[in-house]
């Protein structure tokens, strides 16, 4: 059984439908990359898989068992947390208080705590007390991973890891993602660089217009393949 | 020397207008929400004291500490079944629908407990005072600052010293990355509107053992609250204290110069300071 899995999944805004009908699924200790263009649906999926987006009940299974219209905080709650795009550091709140914050509503012991997100991330420990919102792009990125971390979640979803970062501050985020999957997070990538995307992913969706046109493990999808997939056919 | 004692007299009375204006600012601070029956919620709270009293017969203090666990369980529910659903981008629901409780409250209360002025017992504290340095402060209104500074210490404590006080920064950065990370947004603006009908209580016991109260005066606290929250910056809670400061202090030193410029003198500070520091004193940096 699959550890987290979508069926039939549609998200609207309003009128808008951002997703037709998308199935994925993430096994236990997988790390799955979803790459696409903007506008592909990617974060959508996100939003729908965190409970941001409320859906149908079966639309989205934990476990197998439905989760497709809980809210956030109990989606939380049973172990699934997320690194939204663009960080959402709160302002008002330390680096510290922003580590702190994200074990609210799931209280675990395992691998991380306060000390094993500052070996993760050191220069976090020494930038502690400033405003998170304080911190370079790169930084802010570590936080907000970091926040994700002190739940000591079973799922772990990133949003555009790479958006808006300079290609060394990548590198360095993306290090930090086998040491995540090495104490036992299973986790699901979104991403727009494909490159950073199929080095760590075991297995690889591809999305345009909210739907899943392709998927494999990186290894197995040629370069013709994912452009297809990514642009569509014809471009 | 008269001089002197005007302004201490009015940084005392601030602090009874900070007790008012704390419970508003908690609440605009974390939700945003303007809550136009606060005033009638320190009335209903005094009335909720008398009541204690007169059945009683323990001293006011005593009925405050009984009322509290009410208030704040009156708040929680007020705001978790019905501010919650107005709560949005829209601005105009909740003061409408806020605006509507203060007509109901004072109607509620009026039916109640008739248009008579009332006052909460104090015996011998409401003469009581003590001289400092040749000026005679009054035990009652030295306690209310006391209370109102304890207020604002405690407030800042839960705020950055505990959990409830991040969730409170949080949910107020951004409710929905904060779901995010488990919490209930729901419960969080609840929890702050129960500690703020706690304060709620607070204001109420001194507003009922300094002056006399009747339904209809609620409107008017809202107002000296309004503009302590306003003149400190909305959402600072030292902002708000100073805030009251300061309408107390233009109110004692107007009235030492003509008794009719009381009222007057403490909204033409707030105007002033709003002339020149439009969003307070210490606004927040993120609003």
């Amino acid at each position: 059984m699959a550890l987290l899995a979508t069926q039939n999944l549609t998200a609207h805004y309003g009128d808008f439908q951002a997703l037709f009908g998308v199935d994925m699924m993430l096994e236990d200790g997988e790390t799955v990359a979803i790459i696409g263009a903007n506008g592909a649906g990617k974060t959508t999926l996100m939003r729908s898989i965190a409970g941001v987006l409320i859906n149908g009940q079966e639309s989205v299974t934990l476990d197998g068992a439905p989760i497709g219209d809980a809210t956030a905080d109990a989606i939380m709650a049973q172990g699934v947390a997320m690194v939204p795009e663009g960080r959402k550091l709160f302002p008002s709140l330390s680096v510290e208080e922003n580590l702190l914050i994200g074990s609210y509503g799931r209280k675990t012991d395992g691998h991380w705590n306060l000390a094993t997100i500052y070996d993760l991330f050191p220069i976090l420990k020494e930038r502690r007390n400033n405003p998170g919102t304080a911190l370079s792009g790169g930084q802010q990125q570590m936080v907000a991973i970091g926040r994700a971390l002190m739940s000591n979640p079973r799922i772990l979803l990133c949003d555009e890891l790479s958006l808006g970062l300079a290609p060394v501050v990548i590198r360095d985020i993306y290090q930090a993602v086998p040491k995540i999957k090495e104490a036992g997070a299973s986790i699901i990538v979104v991403e727009q660089d494909i490159g950073q995307a199929m080095k760590v992913a075991d297995r690889v969706y591809c999305m345009m217009e909210g739907r899943i046109t392709l998927s494999g493990k990186p290894d197995s999808l040629s370069r013709e393949a994912i452009h297809d997939a990514y642009f569509g056919a014809a471009a | 020397m008269i001089w002197i004692d005007t302004i201490i007299q009015g940084v005392l009375l601030g602090g009874l207008y900070a007790l008012f204006a704390a419970g508003l600012s908690l609440v605009f601070g974390i939700m945003r929400l303007v809550n136009l029956a606060h005033g009638d919620l320190i009335v209903m709270g005094a009335y909720l004291i008398l009541l204690l009293v007169t059945m009683t017969g323990l001293s006011p203090f005593i009925a405050a500490a009984i009322a509290i666990p009410f208030m704040f369980a009156l708040g929680f529910g007020l705001q978790k079944f019905m501010l919650n659903r107005v709560l949005g981008d829209d601005i105009l629901p909740p003061l409408l629908v806020t605006f509507g409780l203060s007509v109901v409250l004072q109607n509620a209360l009026l039916e109640g407990f008739s248009a008579d002025s009332q006052r909460l017992p104090t015996g011998a504290l409401s003469t009581a005072s003590v001289e400092v340095g040749g000026i005679n402060l009054g035990v009652l209104p030295l306690l209310t600052f006391g209370s109102a500074v304890l207020v604002i210490v405690a407030l800042n404590q839960i705020f950055y010293r505990t959990e409830l006080g991040r969730a409170f920064r949080a949910t107020s950065d951004d409710a929905t990355t904060a779901s995010l990370m488990g919490i209930k947004p729901a419960n969080i603006f609840a929890m702050a509107t129960g500690i703020a009908l706690i304060i709620v209580t607070i204001a109420a016991l001194y507003l009922g053992m300094r002056a006399n109260f009747d339904p209809n005066i609620g409107p008017a606290r809202l107002i000296y609250a309004f503009e302590a929250v306003i003149i400190g910056g909305l959402g600072s809670l030292w902002g708000t204290l100073l805030g009251g400061i300061i309408i107390g202090v233009a109110q004692t030193v107007g009235a030492a110069i003509n008794p009719e410029w009381q009222i007057l003198a403490g909204h033409i500070a707030f105007l002033v300071v709003l002339l020149i520091h439009p969003r307070g004193l210490f606004p927040r940096a993120v609003d």
